[in-house]
């Protein structure tokens, strides 16, 4: 199979990614659990906002106004919670893993246009969204020990995996 | 009451009986991205109303009919013109699903 560039990059940003989350998987604390959770669903802000300022496709710009809308609400729930449970959130390897893979995937879609970006950003938003879905289910959800928190997780999962799945459907129509 | 008059009592009665019993509408709510119930059973001229209790915004979408916007903490609805049964789905989360079995009334 032909593998451009690109995708190699792309897998081996997600490799860098994932063994950080082996790493981390002598249980993450609640504090940072939601430090990740959080820092996930804001990079995927980043990336839709980007996604917005140079798409011209609708279903990708549409796709991309979900990600905003749905993952700034579940981060402001997010907020909340720590609040309420007087949780600090606390920064720790998982979480700045992620923030490396998503700062060099950014610069290699702010380098492309047109149609090129728009199956980048969104393979992209595939793998992310699998990546930590994959996350939740067997790392982060299970080593949380609060309910609460565990709870908005899940509905995270679910959220996450309708986007893993309306990312798919996007990705069918660029082909 | 006279024989003629008793006929036309029972007459109007069967005519009242056979009208098309009043429209309804059945609730179906959405939480953490869940329809409930799942599947409704309804018929023609009924209307379904979504209440969403989430914070993100749905849709109820039939692949190729009706869609229904379901903005956060907000309900949508739609009156049901056709029998049959429809499979429905939130565009922005596919992985919602939901039913409507829609008998003709």
């Amino acid at each position: 199979m032909f593998i451009r560039p690109l995708a190699a990059t792309a897998a081996l940003c997600l490799f860098a990614a994932s063994a950080s989350f082996a790493q981390a998987a002598d249980k993450p604390t609640d504090p940072q659990i939601s430090h990740i959770a959080y820092t996930a669903g804001a990079l995927d802000v980043e990336a839709a906002k980007l996604a917005l300022s140079k798409s011209k496709n609708q279903e990708v710009r549409d796709f991309a106004d979900g990600m905003v809308r749905d993952h700034e609400a579940v981060n402001a729930q997010a907020l909340d919670l720590v609040k309420k449970l007087k949780v600090t959130p606390e920064d720790n390897p998982t979480s700045q893993a992620l923030a490396e893979a998503a700062g060099q995937e950014r610069a290699r879609l702010t380098k492309l246009d047109g149609a090129a970006f728009d199956k980048a950003y969104i393979d992209n938003e595939v793998a992310y969204h699998k990546q930590v879905n994959a996350a939740l289910e067997t790392l982060l959800i299970p080593s949380a020990s609060n309910a609460e928190l565990k709870s908005l997780l899940e509905t995270g999962l679910k959220l996450f995996q309708g986007h893993e799945q309306h990312a798919e459907h996007v990705a069918s129509t660029l082909k | 009451m006279s024989p003629k008059r008793c006929l036309w009592a029972a007459m109007l009665v069967l005519a009242a009986s056979a009208l098309p019993a009043r429209a309804e509408t059945i609730t179906v709510t959405i939480d953490k991205l869940v329809f409930s119930p799942a599947t409704v059973n309804a018929k023609v001229g009924d209307t379904v109303e979504w209440v969403n209790k989430d914070a993100f915004a749905h849709t109820a979408t039939v692949k190729g009919g009706w869609e229904v916007m379901i903005p956060p903490g907000k309900a949508g609805s739609i009156v049901l013109k056709q029998a049959g049964a429809v499979d429905y789905y939130c565009r922005f989360h596919p992985n919602m699903r939901g039913r409507i079995a829609v008998a003709a009334r």
